[in-house]
Formats: C-alpha cells, structure tokens, sequence
C-alpha cells in the first residue's frame, strides 16, 4: 500500500532538519533547545508509527517505496522502503531517541545545545541506514554516522575518550571501507546500485566468498563479534550515557541487519560454506565473552560485555540456518532461529539501554561506575533499585521479559541444528544470570557501604518516566510478542526462501543438501 | 596572411586577466599605503567578472584557435571557472592577515593573477610549447610569492628549495617534451597523438621521452618521489601563498596531466598506466604515513595533499571517460577542500602569529563553533568520510578503478584511506576535544568568515548531491 505522505523521508530529514536547527539556537538557553528537540524527536517519533499502523504484514515486498534519481550518471538512487526487517529497528530508534534525549535534560551542561543536535542528526542517519535501499546511499548513512558519534564520546566522554573515540571511529571504518569495494564490484555485474538488484544477482562461489568477507569485515566490527569487540567496551565506558545507549540499542544492530539484508541473501552460498565462522564467532562471544563480563568491575563495561555476549545470539540466530537446512526439510527451524535474532535485537535494544541508563543515573549520583563503590543502593533508591533489579532480570533472560523470548527462540532453533550449539548457547543462561544478578547483588543489596550511598536520592520523576516507559516494553514484548513476530514473519519467510536457492549461476549448486 | 579578430574571443578570460594584472600594476602606484585595500577590492571584482566572462564564451563545442595551439573545450570552461572560484576565495581569505602585515600591496596580486593566467594558458593548451608557457608563468610566479615576506628567512629559504626541484621538474618535463618533438616532429598535440598511434609504441624515443613527461608531471604534481618540495615549501611559505600554492593550482597540474598524457599519448596509454600505478601507490603509502608523525599542521596538510595527488592518479590510470572524469572532479574537489584547510589557517593567524601547529587550534569550537564545524568538515571531506564530497570524489576514483579491473588497487587505496584518517581524524579532535590554549573568541573578518562558510557548505552540498557537479566534470569528456 502506498502512502502519499513520504514516511521515510521525513523520517530521515525532520530530525536532522531539527537537529541543525538546535544547533544554530546555541546555547544561550538552554531549555528552548531541549523543548525543541523533544519536539522534534516526539514527532518524528509520531511519524515513524504510520510505518507500523499503515504496514501490511503479509506482505514481504519493500513497503513505503519512494524512489527519486540522486546521481543519474552513476545509477545511484534515492530509493528507500522498508520491509518487516528493518520497519521495527527504524521504530525502535526513533523511540529511543525520545529517551535519550529526555535522559540527558539536566545531566549535559557543557554545549547542551550541540549535545542534542548531534542526537537528532545521528536519529536521522540511523533511520536512513535501515531504509535505505540504494546501495551508495546506504553506504552514505552508514558511514555518517560515525561523525556524531565521534563527537558525542569525544566531547561529553569520560577521561580516557579520546583514545576511545579515535578507536571506535578507525575500526568501524577500517571495517565498512572493504565492503565499499565490494559493493563497487557487484555495481559493475549488476549494472545497478539497488541492494534488490544485489540480492538477486548471480555471483560464482569465488566472488561470494571474497564479497561476504568483506561484508563480514563491516557488519562484524558493528555488530561487534569477536575478536573485533574490543573497540565496544572502551567506547561505551568513555561515551556519556545518551551515547551508550544509542550505541548498545541501535548502532549494534545496524550489524545484525547488515547481515540480514545484505551478507546473507547477497551471498547465500558463501555463507553457506562459512557458517561455521560466523558460528563459532557467535560462541565464542556466548562464553567466552560471558566469562570476561563475569570478572569486570566497572558496571558500563559489564553491560558492555553482556551486549556482546546477547548480540552473538543475534548472529547465531541468523546462522544455524544452513546447518539447519543441512538436517532437515523443515524450514521451520530456520524461521524460527532468524525471527529469534530479530526478536533478540530489538529486546536487547529496550534491556541495554535501560541498562545504560540505570548505570547514568547513580553515575549521575556519584560519578562512579565502579561496582564497589555502591551497595545497599535499594535502602536508599527503592524504586529505582526495583526497576534496576528488573531490568538486571531481563538482561539475564528471565521469562516473562523479552530477554527471554528472542533467547528461548534461538536455543530452540539450534536445537534443531546442532546440540552441542545449542549447549553452548544455553551457557548464557546461567552465565548472564551469573554475571548481571552478581553486579545487582553488589550494587543493590547488601547493607549500605558507604556515606556516599547513604546521602543517595531516589529516582526522580524524569528518570522513573524513562526506565518506566523502558520496563513497560519490555514487559509487553516478554509476555506478548505476537505483533513483532507477525510483522516480520512474511519478511522472513521470504528470506529464508531467498537464502535456501544458490546464486551460483552455472553448475551445480554449492549446498547440495538444500530442499 | 589577415589574421581573422573572431579568434580571440575563446581568449577573453585570458585577455581579461592579464588586463586586470596590468591594470592593478599601474593603480598600485598611485595608492597611497593606507588605501592599499582597494587593490584587493578591484582584484576580487575583476575576477567576478573573469568567472562571468568565462562562463560567456564557454559551450559544448570545442574549438582550437592560434594556429592550433590553443584549443577551448567544455573540459577548459570548467576547470577555468574552477580555478578562478578557488582563487578568488583564497583572496577573500587572505585580506586581513596582508593588511595586518602590510603585505596588501599591489604585486600579491600581480603576480597571483599572473599564476592565474598561467594555469588558464596551461588548461587550454592544445601544443607543447603553449603548454610549457602557461606552466613557467605559473611557477615563477609562485617561486616569488612564496618569497613574498622578505623579511622571513624561512620563506626565503622555502623560495630557494621551491625554485631549485621546481625548475629540475620544468627541465625534465622540456627534455621529455623534446624527445616527443623528435619523434613525432611536431608541437600540436594532435599531429603528436597521430604520430604516435602511427608509430606506436615500438619507437624508442617516444617511450624514453614519456618516461621524462611523466617525471615532470610528477615533479608539478607532488607526487612521491618527486614531492620533496612540497613539505619545505608548504612550511616555508607565508599562510596565504600556502593556500594559493595548496590549492588551484592542482586542477592546472590536472589538466597537465590530461593534456600530455590523453590528449597527446593516449596511445601510450599501456605504457604510462603502469608508472603512474607505482607513482599513485607510493604516493599514497608515502603521504598517509609520514602525515602521521607531523606536529606542523602545514607540513600534515603538504603530505595529505601527496596522497590526495595518489587518488587523481589512479583515475587518471583508468584511461577510461569515467576515470578522467573521477579524476577531474577529484582535483576540482581537493582544490576546494585545501582552501578550506589552509583559509582558516589563514584566518587565524591574524595577530601577528603564524597559525602552523597543530596545538594552534586547540578548542577552536570553545573559541568559534562554526568556524569549528566548518573546519571538522574540511577534515572529515579529506578524510573521505560521506555525507561530504570527499567521499564522492573517492567513490568515484575508486569505481574507475575497479572498472578497469583493478580491484586490488581499489584495496590498496581504501586501507590507506583508513590510515589517512587518523590523522584528519586528529584535528577534528583537536579543535573539539581539547581545551584552548588562547582564551577568548577568535576575531575574524567578514569576508573571510563568508569565505569559509562557502567553502564548508560547499564541500556538504557537493556530497549530498555531487551530480551538480560531476555532471559537468562528465560532458567534458563526453
């Protein structure tokens, strides 16, 4: 169904249009650049839910299509649309956004005004990455983003941020320049930019396999998979809260949905033939990583860890497909594990960034995030501590929170792939509740250490509305997850569809085993 | 023999420049010292009207005047008005540090607009020997602005250094020129390229003369190992000869390049591809890396501009429409964003300090923040980061290069670009992260400031949509 209202487009430009109109307030008040950008960012918020009212979930086709030409010589299009992949991750930022915006209202003091326009201006950039369906003009709100980003940790980080910047930023664009060539590459088979053209392309095993490392190179660094991770939990401890959370709840997933919309339909036989590194990748961020999160002793890089540690099920999820096709003839398991991923993104996109924000509000507090400088914070924070424990119980997996949903989805489908897979992966049950409800355990109960934690005040009502708002989704995706998975279900239908036919052009088909 | 008068008209710009370099010449003389500013008010305005002029007598025809050794062509209208774009903007730049320095006198401008007309005679010219002219204006013009504060040692010095590999370079590329006069026996690049698509490359001579040809565009390039001249004279010289070295006069060196090497030896084109892939290789590794370990902001932004000069090789190697083109709007593209650089450099420097370290512009967004952002997206445009044009412009590079097969190219290109953006990377922090080392705001005058909010806002239109542009840089070679 077509809208005459271009959706997306105003989804992309009213923030960035916003932001810069932040920007030129300055800060000579501070509150009428706060209003403005709550404004701007509830609108767009407001705007981005026609997406979801005005989607037809049974379709799988690109919905909200608007397509103009942008560089006619170059065959480069402004096309976007969204599908049931990318329609809740463009909801989910623009969501957050509100959050993070409210979040920073009496915390940023320094330039609040450029603080705020860089939010707008980064909400606007990541829309475009999920819609974005020309290939050049991905690669441009991709790459985009990494300019306020770098800003936010370098200018309202902590003391070390500028190591951690300069890292986040080199990685990330060490990692996407290689999937430029590629993209470059399949320009010159396909004679065209649009990621559809991509998908549909026939490419030899040999070009799969160098087109879906490079890819790897770009979506691994976001995602981020071991052994790649490392730049994750410099920048999230150095970058002001607002920067954590949009960095753990939506520029992760711009990884996962990398793979998704990209690495995977564009070179299903190379990932056919390299699951296992992905796989292993994926396992090894499960245990390994849940281990190092276990002996961290600054809460950011705690919850840092475990993003890794929930972000490897999101790629799991994605990549027992062909393992899974390889045992069976149902399909059914392979939806199963790819909708978990997805379910698993958005869920850790509302746990990590509450996570993120309980963290900012006794940093707020105390300028610490060392585990022991607090304990007994409960006697003093009851409601806070209460929310805290909560959402420490969705981080673990507890059912009943979306933590639960997207992980239990997952194990079930590599279940069906492999048990030991499975094993591992179920680790993290008991190695997230180990490590989350350990940190609550020392930070929340316990007598009260110190006179620090004695003098603490209880959440006030701006942070009780946001961590509320944030429990309340979570609560309602853990017990009701039934309207993001139908809206996704047709698109990953048709995925796993795609995925399953070999795009070698000639020859027998690389994955003998496919139904 | 009538000489028919309609042939001039291609040549107005060029009539009009030199006009106006006499005409300030001879005002100069009666200003008294502290009315010097009219100068700069009648050079900017002349060059409005040479944009306008240039605009006029340009179309999509070529034509070739003087006896064939001059030819108009649309690739010549756009990289004319280029050139005079960024010239002007370097003017509007540069006026309050000359008036603070009394350097505002009437032969800054005589002899940038004699660099000027020297870069429009290069551009359009269609035989060696015009070629060569247009080439000597400029440099010698150059080799005497960056001397221009005779009181500084270091520029002087600068001069010397400049003077000395610059005319090694000019000698290199005449002795080139001359072998190629012997084997094809003629100085018009046309009869040259019948020559050698005749004689191909078998003939000794011919390929022994290119090697030099391309040595010598090396030289005027700055590409490795021909660009030890570029740090010195980049340190050396006085800010607001820095940015007018820094930046025009790249697009002439492209369009050097183009003459001679397309227009000239295109058949050759097997032979030359493969020397300046060595030379944009090292030229890259060599400026990337060494950019790293500068503490001279002016000698970062020399090496910068030796692995921006490796990215207009490689599309020039491609050999195809589409490389020329990338190359071309490549070159147009750096001018823009070295003016960019070096302008605020300019602009900073105003009280009598010389602006050169990087530690010079700690905090500029605690001092000025537009003037910070604008200069973050001079940095980021360099370091090729979207939504900037310098993003574009190695989008497009890279493309031609991949076009022609040479996809491991492409790989070497981006992985320096990686390392390339450390350092852009590190005065964008610099200016945002740091805290400044002079208190207070930064004072700069209106022009200036224009100038500079132009240049940013350019180089953001330009990526968001580059086929302004590019369409332009594509009908040249259509």
């Amino acid at each position: 169904m077509q809208f005459a209202l271009p959706v997306l487009t105003l989804c992309i430009w009213l923030p960035i249009v916003g932001g810069l109109a932040v920007l030129t307030s300055g800060d000579k008040s501070p509150d009428v650049s706060r209003w403005a950008a709550l404004g701007f960012s509830v609108l767009t918020f407001l705007i981005s839910l026609l997406l979801w009212t005005g989607f037809d979930p049974a379709s799988a086709e690109m919905q909200f299509v608007e397509i103009a030409p942008w560089i006619p010589s170059f065959n480069a299009w402004y096309h976007l649309g969204v599908d049931g992949i990318s329609m809740p991750l463009i909801i989910l930022t623009t969501f957050i956004t509100i959050l993070v915006i409210i979040a920073g209202w009496e915390v940023i003091h320094y330039k609040p005004s450029q603080y705020l326009a860089a939010f707008l201006i980064m909400e606007g950039v990541m829309v475009g990455v999920f819609s974005a369906l020309d290939a050049v003009l991905f690669y441009v709100f991709w790459e985009a983003m990494l300019i306020p980003m770098f800003i936010i940790i370098g200018v309202w980080g902590g003391p070390n941020r500028v190591y951690a910047t300069i890292k986040f930023f080199l990685y990330t664009f060490f990692g996407s320049v290689f999937m430029l060539v590629a993209l470059i590459y399949m320009y010159f088979k396909s004679g065209s930019y649009s990621i559809l053209d991509f998908q549909q392309l026939p490419l030899s095993l040999t070009e799969q396999v160098w087109i879906f490392l490079a890819f790897l190179a770009a979506f691994a660094v976001k995602v981020p998979m071991w052994p790649v991770h490392t730049w994750l939990p410099d920048a999230h401890v150095e970058a002001p809260t607002g920067g954590s959370v949009i960095l753990a709840a939506i520029m992760l997933k711009i990884g996962g949905y990398g793979f998704l919309r990209f690495s995977l339909p564009i070179t299903p036989d190379a990932s056919a033939t390299l699951d296992w590194l992905v796989i292993a990748m994926s396992l090894i961020a499960v245990v390994y990583i849940g281990f190092v999160a276990l002996v961290q002793q600054d809460m950011k890089k705690l919850i840092a860890y475990s993003s890794i540690a929930h972000m490897g099920f999101v790629t799991l999820g994605f990549f027992i497909a062909f393992t899974i096709f390889n045992r069976s003839e149902a399909e059914g398991g392979v939806v199963l594990g790819m909708a978990g991923g997805m379910v698993q993104m958005v869920s850790h996109g509302f746990i990590s960034a509450a996570m993120f924000l309980c963290v900012g509000v006794l940093y707020d507090r105390l300028h610490s995030r060392e585990i022991s400088t607090y304990g007994g914070v409960i006697h003093r924070m009851p409601v806070f501590g209460a929310l805290m424990v909560f959402f420490a119980m969705a981080n673990a997996g507890l059912p009943g929170t979306s933590g639960f949903v997207g992980e239990f989805m997952v194990i079930l489908a590599s279940f069906q792939a492999d048990f030991w897979y499975a094993f591992l992966a179920a680790t993290t049950l008991i190695l997230g509740a180990a490590y989350t409800l350990w940190m609550v355990k020392r930070v929340v109960y316990g007598p009260v250490t110190s006179d620090k934690v004695a003098g603490l005040r209880d959440a006030n009502g701006r942070e009780i509305l946001v961590l509320g708002t944030l429990a309340i989704a979570v609560l309602a995706l853990g017990v009701w997850p039934d309207p993001l998975v139908n809206v996704m279900d047709a698109s990953i239908q048709n995925l796993v569809q795609h995925i399953g036919v070999s795009k070698i052009a000639a020859g027998p088909a690389a994955v003998a085993a496919l139904p | 023999m009538t000489f028919d008068y309609a042939q001039l008209v291609p040549l107005v710009p060029e009539i009009a420049v030199l006009a106006l370099a006499s005409i300030l010449l001879l005002v100069d003389l009666w200003l008294k010292d502290d009315d010097k500013g009219k100068n700069h008010l009648i050079a900017v305005f002349g060059l409005v009207v040479v944009i306008g002029l240039t605009g006029l007598v340009g179309s999509e025809h070529r034509e070739i005047v003087l006896n064939g050794s001059y030819i108009r062509d649309p690739m010549s209208d756009v990289l004319k008005i280029a050139i005079l774009v960024i010239s002007l903007l370097s003017f509007v730049y540069s006026r309050d540090y000359l008036r603070d320095r009394g350097m505002l006198v009437g032969e800054f401008y005589v002899l940038t607009l004699c660099a000027v007309l020297g870069m429009m005679v290069m551009v359009s010219a269609n035989s060696f020997l015009t070629l060569y002219l247009g080439l000597e204006l400029l440099a010698l013009s150059l080799y005497a602005l960056v001397a221009f504060d005779r009181d500084s040692p270091s520029g002087a010095e600068a001069a010397m250094k400049y003077f000395v590999l610059g005319a090694l370079g000019s000698g290199l590329l005449l002795y080139g020129i001359s072998m190629l006069y012997g084997a094809s026996g003629s100085l018009e690049l046309g009869p040259v390229a019948r020559a050698v698509a005749w004689q191909g490359a078998d003939n000794q001579v011919l390929v022994f003369g290119l090697v030099f040809v391309v040595i010598g565009i090396g030289f005027k390039f700055g590409a490795v190992p021909f660009h030890m001249w570029v740090p010195d004279t980049y340190q050396g010289a006085p800010n607001p000869v820095v940015l007018f070295l820094g930046s025009a006069p790249k697009i002439a060196a492209f369009a050097l390049a183009f003459r001679l090497l397309v227009d000239g030896l295109g058949q050759l084109h097997g032979d030359w591809q493969g020397m300046l892939v060595i030379l944009a290789v090292i030229s890259l590794a060599v400026g990337n890396i060494v950019a790293i370990a500068q503490t001279n902001i002016k000698r970062m932004l020399a090496y910068s501009t030796i692995s921006h000069v490796g990215f207009i090789f490689l599309g020039l190697l491609a050999g195809t429409v589409e490389g020329f083109a990338a190359a071309m709007f490549y070159a147009i593209v750096y001018a823009l964003m070295a003016a960019g650089g070096f302008g605020l450099l300019v602009m900073m420097s105003r009280q009598g300090h010389e602006v050169e370290r990087l530690d010079d512009l700690k905090g500029l967004n605690e001092r000025d923040s537009w003037q910070a952002a604008m200069m973050a997206l001079v940095m980021f445009s360099m370091a090729g980061v979207p939504p900037t044009v310098g993003f574009m412009a190695k989008l497009l590079v890279l493309d031609a290069v991949i076009s022609i097969g040479f996809w491991w190219l492409a790989l070497i290109a981006v992985f320096f670009s990686v390392i390339g953006a450390f350092y852009y990377l590190r005065v964008v922090k610099i200016i945002y992260f740091d805290q400044p080392e002079i208190a207070g705001p930064l004072v700069v005058g209106t022009g200036a400031r224009f100038a500079l909010s132009f240049n940013g806002l350019a180089i953001l239109f330009l990526g968001i949509f580059p086929a302004s542009l590019l369409a332009y840089c594509q009908a040249a070679f259509a």
